[in-house]
Formats: structure tokens, sequence, C-alpha cells
């Protein structure tokens, strides 16, 4: 048996090489910042005996190491301390310190959706831990790799309402894929070594790891386990990742017969980073790829066999080519009811394959004819050989009518030339000049509402893992923290947040972490002076009943004044491509405040409850 | 309904079976579409599932958390340790159609902590329950009690002045039938371990998940 002690084994590599991240230590590599950090670590030497042992909090920085994290999230309090206390020690790991815990949740999660990797967050008990809470039920409900370290009070103190104590080991363990709380600094490195094994293996989600602050002082000389021997000791934890012959056989039989099939991509294409299978096999059997809103960037939009994005404010041509399938080649999606709208009238004609690696999403919200547990790469690797390539000849008929349905719906509610109504500035056109002006090269990160839809559909992605968005929770105030994370987990791309002036301002005090770190991410700030989805719902389904959908909002570029921050205006299409354009020089983070039309619908919409048959695509005469 | 929801790559081919056949997607022509057919919505029916679980800090809750927040309701709970050190055993009772705990038995085999999940309910089992009943006694009736308990094949394991304490064993509609026959005497309290089960024969659960 081998076992592995201290941060001396190589961390495990990425899949491929991360581009070089930058420093953003102020003068980094001068004398002058060198002695700075020379003066820091005396000035903690000084305070702590020089050859100190090796301490829970120890732990925690080797395994973080050992992992592979050299970033995470953080804010400081009472019961994690010990650790803040050794993190001097560790000069490879980049702390970033947050505004707010939620902030570094989301950013912990907008790093792992860009890169693959596990983010990581940590914060204090009780409120600290709390406000994480929020971030960690956004990672879960899209599968998101994420392990989240919280202290707590000392063990001996559990369970007395100690100063800041409250059970969030009972708060997470409903919204978190696994969690531990560790109360001896010896079953440390187990628990960090398996969270991190559970977070990024089969179907990834958070893990919380809560220890209590004893724990993190508590001399211990455990070793960290290796990889064997963390497997071995979760033996109820073993991801289905290759798939059942006879499945796959079957799926290729109902591919040879079928004569409208679709496929539906989503986000477990991304994680099993599946996309070059995923061309492939649509290539091959020539079946059009739609996909869900997690599921972008999992085919080019580019592709000529790229259909587009599904669901209730997906394209129209998208919802009728599922409706009038045949058959559904469903990868690593779930069906969800924002796809489906009701199940009953949902693709009436059309049998269903269904392809993820989690089992228990099988047959939960449809019924399927062929089920295959496995990870999307893999099953899709190994159904290739068995389907037969497809002429595209024989398909003619159908991609004509699909091309049709296309040019229709593209053409409706698409305002051109900048304008919704005479004079007042359209949403949907600003997103279009962002992917342009960005050569649909950068990181797009949504917020909830109206804007995350405009983005969705009009951006224009081009690659995987460039669009990040909070699809199962719909976190508001998601896009300027998850943008900080993505753009510390890919510098080498550009990257906009975009939001709603409702989203923006939940959380925007994290933009004075972008601009302490230097984090350079563009804002994109939508500003209708409403929260838009919320007034499109009531001028549609509450027959204009417009109680606190109005949202006044400060001066939006004094207050990015404030925090150091340049911002741009725009009111009209005209100034668009300039305050875009004048973002995108700045050396740092910049915020474009657009003021978009107040009363912009995103359209089509599938009323809820309704099916994917009953879009709205105006009102009031308007095809806004 | 396949009953064990943890074998590695299988799911429940049921569905998939008449998959095989390739009959042609109906024609979109021919009048209105029909109705997708919903996950479930069969015959509701009690389900006996067997987990076995590591025997961590939580794990009841863990299993308890989840059957509420996925909108199952659980009948019984009966947990135990097993012949290996650190592995417990859940006896849960639910009732559902046959989709619904299937769809419960999967998400109780995504818990870390859970090492096997089986649907006994079609299989061949014994199913025993224990009760103890408290049941008010007067000199008057005691022995006519007495004889109540001797005919049930129960066990008095305490007598006191105005009361009896019953043991009774059996499958649970048993016990019901002994509940029900000397309700009229007054029952003071009850307590029931809610089933444990057992496949007959040689077949072992836990024999399945030896580490
Ligand atoms: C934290 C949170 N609270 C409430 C909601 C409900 N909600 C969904 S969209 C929306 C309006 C968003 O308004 P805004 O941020 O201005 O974006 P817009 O729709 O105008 O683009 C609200 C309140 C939510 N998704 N998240």
């Amino acid at each position: 048996m081998t076992m592995t002690k201290g941060p001396t084994a190589q961390p495990p590599g990425p899949s491929e090489a991360r581009p070089a991240r930058r420093s953003h230590v102020p003068s980094d590599g001068t004398a002058n910042a060198r002695a700075v950090e020379a003066a820091r670590r005396a000035m903690l030497d000084d305070t702590r005996p020089r050859h100190r042992t090796r301490i829970g909090a120890d732990v925690v920085c080797e395994a973080l190491l050992l992992q592979g994290v050299d970033l995470f999230f953080s804010y400081p309090g009472g019961v994690i301390l010990p650790l803040y206390d050794v993190l001097g020690d560790y000069p490879q790991l980049r702390h970033v310190l947050v505004r707010h815990e939620q902030g570094g949740a989301h950013a912990a999660d907008g790093f792992a959706r860009v890169t693959g990797q596990v983010g990581v967050c940590m914060g204090t008990s009780g409120p600290g831990a709390t406000n994480l809470v929020t971030g960690i039920g956004t990672a879960m409900l899209d599968s998101v790799p994420m392990v989240a370290i919280t202290g707590n009070v000392p063990s001996a103190l559990i369970g007395k309402d100690a100063f800041q104590e409250i059970d969030i080991n009972g708060i997470t363990l409903p919204m978190t894929k696994h969690n531990y709380l560790v109360r001896d600094a010896n079953d440390l490195p187990r628990a960090l070594a398996e969270a991190f094994h559970i977070a990024r293996s089969g179907r990834p989600g958070p893990v919380h790891v809560d220890i209590t602050k004893d724990a993190l002082q508590q001399e211990t000389s455990a070793p960290h386990p290796t990889h064997e021997e963390v497997v071995a000791g979760l033996p109820g934890f073993r991801p289905n990742l290759d798939a059942n012959g006879r499945q796959l056989k079957l799926a290729a039989a109902e591919l040879a017969t079928a004569k409208r099939p679709v496929i539906l991509a989503g986000h477990g294409v991304l994680h099993a980073e599946a996309w070059d299978e995923l061309v492939a096999f649509a290539e091959k059997t020539q079946t059009p790829v739609a996909h869900t809103l997690l599921g972008i960037g999992a085919i080019s939009e580019d592709h000529p066999l790229s259909y587009g994005f599904m669901g209730m404010h997906g394209w129209k041509h998208v919802n009728r080519a599922i409706q009038s399938a045949d058959l559904l080649i469903a990868i690593g999606m779930r069906f969800d009811d924002r796809v489906t709208g009701n199940v009953r009238t949902y693709a009436p004609y059309a049998r269903i394959v269904h392809v993820d690696i989690d089992p228990a999403e099988i047959g939960k919200n449809v019924a399927v004819e062929v089920p295959i547990v496995g990870d999307a790469k893999r099953v899709l690797a190994a159904l290739l050989p068995l389907v037969e390539p497809v002429d595209p000849a024989t398909r003619a008929d159908y991609f004509a009518e699909l091309a049709e349905w296309r040019r229709d719906s593209e053409g409706s509610s698409w305002h051109g030339s900048g304008a919704w109504r005479e004079g007042v500035l359209s949403a949907d056109y600003v997103i279009d000049r962002i992917g342009e002006l960005s050569a649909h090269e950068a990181t797009y990160v949504a917020d909830v509402g109206q804007n995350q839809m405009w983005l969705a559909r009009y951006a224009g992605f081009r690659h995987p893992n460039t669009h990040v968005s909070s699809g199962g929770l719909g976190t508001m105030g998601f896009s300027v923290p998850a943008a900080m994370g993505a753009a510390l987990g890919r510098p080498d791309r550009e990257t906009w947040a975009i939001t709603g002036d409702g989203g923006f301002q939940m959380t925007s005090q994290e933009l004075m972490t972008l601009t302490a770190d230097k984090i350079p991410v563009k804002i994109a700030l939508l500003d209708n002076k409403k929260l838009g989805m919320i007034r499109q719902w009531q001028e549609i389904i509450y027959a204009g009943n417009y109680h606190s959908a109005h949202l006044p909002g400060p001066d939006f570029a004094k207050l990015a004044d404030a925090y150091g921050i340049p911002a741009f205006r725009a009111r009209t299409p005209a100034e668009v491509d300039d305050v875009i354009k004048a973002a995108q020089a700045v050396d740092g983070p910049a915020l474009v405040w657009f003021e978009i039309a107040e009363e912009q619908n995103i359209f089509p919409m599938m009323p809820a409850g309704k099916g994917l048959s009953d879009l709205i695509e105006k009102w009031g005469g308007a095809d806004e | 309904m396949s009953a064990d929801a943890s074998s590695n790559g299988v799911v429940p081919e049921v569905a998939a079976a008449s998959a095989a056949s390739t009959s042609p997607a109906p024609a979109r022509s021919a009048g209105p579409p029909p109705a997708r057919a919903l996950p479930g919505g069969g015959e509701t029916r009690r389900h006996t599932l067997i987990a076995i679980v590591l025997d961590k800090p939580g794990v009841l809750n863990r299993v308890a958390s989840l059957m509420r927040a996925r909108n199952f309701n659980i009948d019984s709970l009966a947990v135990s340790r097993t012949d290996q050190p650190d592995v417990s055993r859940m006896t849960i009772t639910l009732h559902g159609d046959d989709v619904a705990v299937e769809q419960a038995a999967k998400q109780l085999y995504r818990l870390i902590d859970v090492l096997k999940v089986q649907d006994v309910t079609a299989e061949s089992v014994v199913a025993q329950e224990l009760a103890l009943v408290k049941i008010r006694a007067t000199d008057s009736n005691r022995g006519e009690i007495l004889k109540l308990v001797e005919l049930s094949k129960g066990r008095v394991v305490d007598l006191a002045p105005e009361s009896v304490v019953v043991e009774v064993t059996g499958p649970e509609a048993e016990i019901d039938g002994f509940v029900a026959l000397v309700r009229s005497y007054g029952i003071k309290e009850i307590v029931r371990t809610g089933s444990v089960v057992m496949s007959r024969g040689s077949n072992s659960i836990e024999e399945a998940v030896k580490r």
C-alpha cells in the first residue's frame, strides 16, 4: 500500500493544458512586489513558532494542492481563522477575497463551468455558511463540480447553539451530492480526497465539507490517501460509465428506421467533453441537433446540423421540429419542465432514446423507449460504429422543411435595426453586437430573466463551455460573481457578464472584488428599469397587474465609478458598438450600461403548464 | 419493474423490450396527436424496499430526507445492523405505483452511503413484524384476554394488576388482526417495529454487497 504525504505528489493534471494564468499581484515580478511579499510572510512568522507542526488547516491546503487547485474564493470568520493563519505558508494557493460568500460560491461555480475542474469556495460557520447555500444549490441543480468548505464551532460545542453555530450539515444535506462533518484532523485527508472525487466523478455536483475549528487546529500526521484508496473506501459510489451493449443496439435500430430524428443535447455533453463525439454522431446519422439552455456550446451554432435552442423561450422552429419528430435522442439532459412544457402534449409522435449518466434521470419526467445509462462521451463513441451512415439526400424533404421553419422563425421577433420601437434600444440587438464584436470567442455569463434568454438566443455560440448560466435554480445575481470565476479560469478568453438591473443589484458588491483583484470582467447591464421577466408574466398572464415589477435603480455609472470601474452608457442603437469597444479596450473590469426598452418582451414564450405547440409569439399586436 | 436499481449499467428494461420492434412512428397526418403517456400512473400498491447502507453518521437522515424531499411517503422504516461491520440494513415500506417506487429506489441509490437497493415486493419473502400491546385488564376479563393471546400465538411479557403487555410477532396482517381482536378491552399503548423482510431460499442481498 502506498501512501502519499504532503503536497509532494503530482496533482492530477487537467485533461488538456490550461492556458497560463495571469497574476494579479500589483507589479508582480518587481523587486518591490517581492519585498512586500517577504515582509508579509515575515510578519506572520513573527507571531508563530518558525517550526510549527502540521495541523488540520495544513491538511486542507495540502489537499487543495494535491487536487490541482491553485485558486479558491473565500471569506474569513472566527472558526475558519486557523486556516487563514496558515494560508501565508502556501503561496501557490491563490485566495480571492470575495465581498459576500454567495459571490464566492458563484465564482467557484463559474470557474468550474469554464474549466471542467472542481471549483472551490470557503466560508466561516453560521452566516458565512448560510451565505454559501444559494451558490451550492445553484451548482447542485446544474450538476457543477464544486467543493465548499466551511468552518464550524469546536466539536465540543456542536449542538449547543454556540455563537455562529447552525446545523449547516443538515441544511446542505438535501442540496449536495454528498456532505461531511469532520471533527478530527486525522479524518480530514480522506474526507477531502473523497469530496473531490465525488464532486468530479460520474454526474458532477457540489460536495460540502464542514470542519470544526478544533479539527483545523489539531496536530495530525495522517497521510493523504491514494486515488485507489479513495475509490475502495467508497463502495457505494460506482458511476456507470459504459452503456449496456444491448441498449446501444436498440438505439441504433431506432435510428435506422427514423425519418425525422432530432438529437437533444444537454449539459451532460459538456460535462463529458463529448462535443466531438456528438458532432461525429450527428454527421454520420445526419441528425439535426437541438440544445437545452445548458447544452449551448455542445455543437457550434455554425454547424449545418445545429438547429438551435429549445424550450420555453427557445426557437419556434426547434420546438416545431421536436413536436413533429419521430425519434428524440436525448443526451445528458433531463426533460426539465422548461424544456417539455406539458408532457402529455410533448413530442407526440416521437419514440425516445435517453442517454444519461444518472439512472434516476431516466423515466423520471418522461417515459422512454430506450434507456441508456452511461457517460455521454463513451456512449456516443460506442454508438457510432453501430449506426449506419445516412445519405443526406434521403433526408432532403425533412431538411427542406426544417430550413423553411427556421427562416420563418428566425425572422420574427428580431430587431435588426437595433430599435425595439422608435428611438428605444432593443435587447436582442445589444446581445447580437456583443457576440459579433467579441468574435463569438468570449465567455458569456448570463444572469436570470429576460437577459438570460436574450443571451441564449442571440449571442451565437461557437465553442463548448463559453456559455455559463444558472439553468436549474435560476439564481438572480449569478452573473457578475460567476463571471469573476470564469475570467480567472479562462484568462485567455474575454469574459462578459450579461445581467438585468434586478440581478445586478443582488450581488453588485463583487464589483469591489473585480477591482481589488483586477479581474477583467466586462459587464453588460441590460437596464430596463424593471424586473423584466416578472413584468412580462404580469402583462401576459396576470392581466397587466404590475405589482413590484418596476425597479428603481441607482445611477449605475456612478456606482461603477465608486468602485473604480470605468462605465459606458448607451441609449440608442448607434451608440452600441462604440460602448462595447470602449469596454473591451479597458485593461481590467468595465461596465456597459445599456438603457434598453422598458417593456420589451422575449418571444416566443411557452406559458407554464402549456405545451411546446402553444407558443405565444405576439402580445398586443406586437411581435416584440 | 426490475427489482435491482443498483446493478451496473442496467436500467429497467421493461419498456426497452418493446423497442426492439421496428414499428413505424405514427403518421403525422392521422388526426390529432396521441397524448404522451406520463411515467407511472399505474396501480398504487405497497412496496417493500431493502437498502443496504454504510453505517455512517447521518445515513438514516439522508434516507429520510431524500424520501421527504422527493415526495415519497414512507409507511414504515426499520433499521438494523448486519453481520458485516459498518453495514446496516433498512427495510422501507411505501405506497406508490411501480414507476414511482422505482424512482425512489434509483434516487436512494444516488446516495453515496447506499450500497444496494432492492424492491422485493414481487419476490418470495418472509415478512415479519413485532408488536408490543399493553391491554387494559381487570380480574374479571384477564382470563379471557390470556386465552385470546394464546390462540393468537402471542406471548405475555408483563402482567400487572390493571394491564397485560403482549408480544405478538408475524406478518403485518396478523398483527392487525390481533389488535382488532383485543381493541374492545382497551389498548393503553402499542408499539410496532414495522416489517422486516428477508428473501426465501439461499439468495442473500448482504452477500451481494460483501466487500
Ligand atoms: C434570487 C431570485 N429571486 C427572484 C427570482 C424570480 N425572478 C426571475 S426573473 C426575475 C426578474 C429579473 O429582472 P432583471 O434582473 O432586471 O432581469 P430582466 O428580466 O429584466 O432581464 C425575477 C425577480 C429569481 N429568479 N431569483
